[in-house]
């Protein structure tokens, strides 16, 4: 026999006043962690990915589409820009690395990529398995690519037309793997990555017109000015990730593409900054939304614990006549809303975790991002408290009576 | 032994009672009885200390309770007084068993199931210890009661209207097992009640 186990049999005898104390505390724990989980996951991928581009430049259209197709993979392209202008960017003595983009096709839902080897450097991505594509048409897959379209080295398969499975397939050109990128955590896990000839060569077939495979590979040790690009005429890419020397290149360059040519030039941390902070007033009415469930969940244990000490004064009274310290019940009754505060954190926490990875299974599906990171956040932790603080302040008020409990008077009067 | 001297409460200006003093020793038995309204419950309250008296003494097992504290009449009740109400209450979500053993408990004393299984077996309850209280009969659950009040083996045994609500059957079987476990332990048996049933019962008798 301790005060633990009267409290918890005092909780089972209301299990429907229990339930509901707790479910409401569930209720609001789980919210608030589910969007600290989301939160700190949606940030951390989107600042990895972020890492070390300064600017982005793309067809003129809306910013924010620019750098959530060009950085992140996740909304159309607005169009094309000609890879001319996009080399000539190369010459300003602000910029330190220009990375052209080419996409429009698809294997199974994963964009296929024409870029340069820059990319792969800039994202430090590592080979697991193979080399890296060297001739058109040859290709190396992001790790979560190989893990779901179960692609190997040496396979072939025929990219579809746009970004979704559903395109077209070009049957008469087929890719062919000839290497897995290690897991990074960033973009390149869920991207095939190839050659902008490739994608030249893929969509001018039917013209006629094949890009000649200029070397890029050959030239690639490390001269940023000359990343040797084929810079034709008429060739178009999607868009181009841009590096600066120094911040001088912001002040000035983004301004220049936006007048003088027909692209624009999109700022990735400006519009990633609007975009939370559009994201912002959603997160932050949940927020207050969990806080109010928390908040009655309180309201709950108190009214649900001053009604049972309503009806069981008569056996307060007992208890103190038969030698119990009235501390002893007051701390009895806090253990049952502290019991009740625990049980809904760990609930709760649980039912985030559950939360976060449908959330997560469903954005794999749209958007090839996984955020399967389950560990306890240092935040929960404060959570915790913030639910044992509840607890014993909506136990503590309706417990305080019984420091004025009169035992003979309750006793006699029944 | 338990005796009382010149025991006086009031709980208002128009309400006061002054009690003869009564005096039972060790293994004996008192009845007290009286009409409603005469101050039984107040008395037997006096006297199992949980109220304080306006004036007058009580001495339990030869100490008085003139100046202690209230923790020092806590534990002086919690060991040496077991008390049976007039109607059986419980901790509801407890188990016979249970509510038994928290007499242990809450006097800090060991709990002792052999002796829990011991007196159900011998009050005749012995196949209800897992149940909860209010699945018991009246006569059941005031047997419980009387099991919870000897769990200490306490000196003195206070009884209010231990029968009032009883058969005649119930009735004279719950007082000779509270004679015969009082006796037993070699405490103090005072029943306080208007219960006219237990006259013959009891040599010593006091009248309010």
């Amino acid at each position: 026999m301790n005060l633990f186990k009267i409290s918890i049999a005092n909780l089972r005898e209301k299990k429907l006043n229990s339930f509901l104390s707790a479910l409401l505390l569930t209720l609001g724990i789980g919210m608030i962690s589910l969007l600290l989980l989301l939160n700190k996951q949606l940030d951390e991928q989107f600042k990895r990915n972020l890492k070390g581009i300064d600017m982005v430049v793309g067809a003129k259209g809306s910013p924010l589409q620019v750098i959530l197709s060009s950085i992140y993979q996740i909304d159309a392209p607005t169009g094309n820009i000609p890879l001319a202008e996009v080399n000539a960017l190369r010459k300003n003595p602000f910029v330190k690395t220009v990375i052209p983009l080419s996409m429009g096709d698809n294997y199974q839902g994963f964009r296929i990529l024409g870029t340069t080897p820059k990319y792969v450097e800039h994202f430090n991505a590592k080979l697991a398995e193979g080399h890296l594509y060297n001739a058109s048409m040859e290709v190396t897959i992001g790790s979560k690519v190989a893990r779901d379209s179960r692609l190997k080295i040496g396979d072939q398969f025929s990219g579809s037309h746009g970004l979704d499975s559903e395109g077209e397939k070009h049957e008469d050109k087929k890719y062919k793997v000839v290497g897995i990128f290690q897991p990074s955590g960033t973009v390149v896990d869920q991207l095939i990555i190839t050659r902008l000839s490739s994608v030249w060569d893929i969509h001018e077939h039917s013209e006629g017109a094949e890009a000649p495979a200029v070397g890029e590979v050959e030239h690639t040790d490390g001269q940023a000015h000359t990343d040797p690009e084929p810079d034709e005429e008429g060739k178009d890419v999607t868009s181009a990730l841009i590096q600066f020397r120094n911040p001088m290149g912001l002040m000035t360059i983004p301004r220049q593409i936006n007048d003088n040519t027909s692209m624009q030039a999109a700022l990735p941390s400006i519009e990633i900054n609007r975009l939370f902070s559009l994201l912002g007033v959603g997160i932050e009415t949940l927020r207050t939304l969990a806080l109010i469930i928390i908040s009655i969940a309180g309201v709950s244990v108190f009214i649900s614990l001053y009604n049972s000490l309503k009806d069981r004064k008569y056996e307060m009274a007992l208890m103190l006549s038969m030698g119990a310290t009235r501390t002893r019940l007051f701390l009895m009754l806090l253990i049952e809303g502290l019991s009740l505060a625990v049980i809904g954190f760990f609930v709760g926490i649980i039912a985030s975790r559950i939360g976060l990875w449908v959330f997560s299974k469903s954005a794999e599906q749209d958007f090839h991002y996984s955020l399967g990171k389950f560990a306890l956040l240092p935040e929960e932790v404060y959570l915790f408290f913030g639910a044992l603080a509840i607890g014993v302040v909506a136990a503590a008020l309706p417990s305080l009576g019984i420091y004025r409990l009169n035992i003979s008077r309750t006793l006699a009067e029944e | 032994m338990i005796s009382s001297n010149q025991l006086r409460f009031s709980y208002s200006a128009q309400k006061k009672f002054s009690f003869p003093d009564i005096h039972c020793n060790d293994k004996e038995t008192l009845l007290i009885l009286g009409q409603s309204g005469k101050g039984k419950t107040t008395l037997l309250h006096l006297l199992a200390l949980l109220l304080t008296p306006e004036s007058g003494d009580v001495v339990i097992a030869g100490k008085s309770i003139k100046n202690l504290t209230p923790q020092e009449i806590t534990v002086t009740r919690a060991k040496n007084i077991g008390i049976i109400y007039q109607r059986p209450h419980f901790v509801s979500s407890l188990s016979v068993m249970d509510n038994i053993l928290l007499s242990n408990y809450l006097a800090n004393q060991k709990e002792d199931r052999l002796k829990a299984r011991h007196l159900a077996e011998q009050l005749g309850f012995a196949d209800h210890l897992s149940k909860k209280t209010n699945q018991l009969s009246q006569g059941e659950q005031q047997r419980v009661s009387i099991a919870r009040s000897l769990m200490n083996n306490p000196n003195i045994i206070l009884a209010d209207e231990p029968t009032s609500n009883l058969d005649d059957d119930n009735c004279r079987r719950v007082i000779q097992l509270l004679k015969k476990q009082s006796a037993q332990i070699g405490a103090s048996l005072v029943v306080v009640t208007h219960d006219q049933r237990l006259k013959d019962e009891f040599s010593n008798q006091v009248f309010l």
